[in-house]
């Protein structure tokens, strides 16, 4: 029997002379930036004892029952924005999504464009979106819904989409060659599939449209962002902490409980 | 009673002249397809791997176009493909039965029954039992004791063994009450038991309600012994027709080569 040598191959691919200058541009590019935008040590030494005596203007938070209602009301606002404009954003990604999934789409290959709407929402960041609503539709909670709704809208469409790309072939098939319409091959054959990553994507963007809604005050679209502003622009410190505090503790309840929900969904 | 027949039996329900399909324009897959299958037959399409028979069954009900001949289903001719109402008459006289069940397998058991009823006039309801109009849910709770899982209606497809998802899908051809049934391979992804069982029930469902059935097999044995009409393709074109009693191993051998023996 012939002797056949075995040769594992190299551990390392070697690098490619146009990579070796792709990773020099790119380290080159970090240590100027570096220069330009990172702490220096002395500003970092002089800025730390600034922080320290902020922290320290923060503390003890108010909990003035008059602030704390007025807090109470703020947040109430924000879960509102929230949640309406996370399920008004869920629903209307629904039919968005379909136009948008490729080989689903009754569209064909036009479908790519209303992708590119949807990326377009998503590529935009919130605070920008709420800047051009509270234009169009003045200060308040309105403009705050609008963005959420749009945000939701680019996060939600493009997932929704791709859960309806990814479900199984087959029986769109099978109930296509049946005679069923486009809109029946969607709702017998492609939603139930998808439907456990849908349902994810959602909860997901639940939780994004809470995190979201409480900076959008900070331009003005309504919220407990409004209060947090006014306060540092005030040098309320104390107001602040408050309600940083409460921010926090209604993130981490909506964590806990997008959490919990998407783990009985499994 | 699920059928009502609607050609009367010995009359062509499927004609096809000079068929021919093909993919790639220098590579036809199906060359000079002549056939005629009448009303009341039990016809087996026998033929290798990638012999055609799935492209032919997909040409007959209009799911790929042909590239040359003609096809006449249901007494209606067509060129290249059939029109949106040619497509609609036949789909509605017509119940498929696809290789690997291709069930929703997040739906129950009678909702995917129900789904045989898409297609039909105002038919948006039937994308799930839940909402399906009372008579539909009916009808498909019969197609489901026809093949003996009415217990099992409102289970999901998933929960079911492969034999008794086939079973399924049988019932959601059936429930259309077709003059044809068509079957890719029905017996093909089931173990040898389960199989012949599910050609049984097929041949018996057929021979009650007066179906038609046209299914594609790689299985000689259950072509010779359930079917009445055996065609045999091979490298496209039909290598024989005849009645499955006059199969003889040399028939095989030619469409098979040496493994006929084996089946």
């Amino acid at each position: 029997m012939a002797e056949r040598r075995r040769i594992a191959p190299a551990r390392l691919s070697g690098l490619s002379p146009v990579g070796f200058v792709l990773w020099l541009t790119l380290g080159a590019l970090v240590v100027v930036s570096m220069n330009d935008v990172a702490p220096s040590l002395e500003r970092l030494a002089g800025g730390l004892p600034r922080i320290g005596s902020l922290l320290d203007r923060m503390v003890p938070p108010n909990l003035e029952p008059a602030f704390l209602e007025r807090v109470a009301k703020r947040i109430l606002e924000t879960f509102q924005i929230a949640l309406v404009g996370a399920v008004l954003g869920i629903v209307l990604s629904l039919p968005i999504a379909w136009l948008a999934a490729r080989g689903v789409s009754p569209l064909g290959p036009f479908a790519y464009l209303i992708k590119a709407m949807v990326s377009l929402f998503r590529t935009i960041p919130d605070l920008i979106w709420a800047l051009l609503f509270v234009v169009a539709v003045g200060l308040g909670a309105v403009a705050g819904t609008l963005t959420i709704v749009v945000d939701t809208i680019g996060f939600c469409g493009r997932f929704f989409a791709e859960a309806m790309e990814d479900a199984d072939k087959e029986p769109s098939e099978a109930l296509s060659a049946i005679g069923a319409t486009n809109l029946s091959v969607l709702m017998g054959a492609i939603l139930p599939d998808a439907a456990p990553s849908m349902i994810n994507a959602s909860l997901f963007a639940l939780e994004k449209a809470v995190r979201s809604s409480v900076v959008l005050g900070l331009v003005g679209a309504g919220g407990i962002g409004q209060e947090l502003k006014v306060s540092f622009d005030l040098f309320q410190y104390q107001n602040a902490s408050t309600i940083i505090l409460v921010v926090f503790v209604i993130v981490l309840m909506m964590e806990y409980l997008t959490d919990r929900l998407r783990a009985r969904i499994q | 009673m699920i059928t009502k027949p609607m050609i009367a039996d010995g009359q062509p329900i499927i004609e096809t002249l000079a068929l021919e399909k093909a993919y790639h324009r220098t590579k036809p897959v199906l060359r000079a397809i002549d056939l005629s299958i009448r009303a009341g037959e039990r016809v087996a399409l026998i033929g290798a791997n990638g012999s055609g028979k799935s492209t032919l069954l997909k040409c007959l009900i209009g799911l790929y176009p042909i590239t040359g001949g003609t096809v006449r289903t249901f007494g209606q001719e067509f060129v290249r493909a059939p029109s949106p109402r040619q497509r609609a008459d036949m789909r509605r006289r017509t119940g498929f039965v696809f290789q690997n069940h291709c069930l929703v397998r997040r739906r129950s058991v009678l909702s995917n029954v129900v789904h045989g009823l898409l297609g039909e006039p105002g038919s948006w309801r039937a994308f799930a039992q839940s909402i399906a109009p009372q008579d539909w849910r009916e009808r498909a709770i019969e197609a489901l004791a026809e093949v003996n899982l009415a217990d099992k209606a409102l289970e999901r497809a998933d929960a079911l063994s492969g034999g008794q998802q086939q079973r399924v899908a049988i019932a959601r051809a059936l429930v259309r009450r077709p003059a044809l049934l068509i079957a890719d391979e029905p017996a093909a992804s089931l173990d040898p038991v389960a199989g012949r069982e599910m050609m049984e029930l097929f041949i018996r469902l057929c021979a009650e309600h007066r179906i038609t059935l046209l299914y594609t097999s790689h299985n000689m044995r259950h072509a010779a012994a359930f079917s009445e009409r055996v065609i045999a393709l091979s490298d496209g074109r039909i290598a024989f027709d005849s009645s499955s009693r006059d199969l003889t191993d040399q028939d095989l051998t030619m469409v098979f080569g040496a493994e006929a023996g084996d089946g």
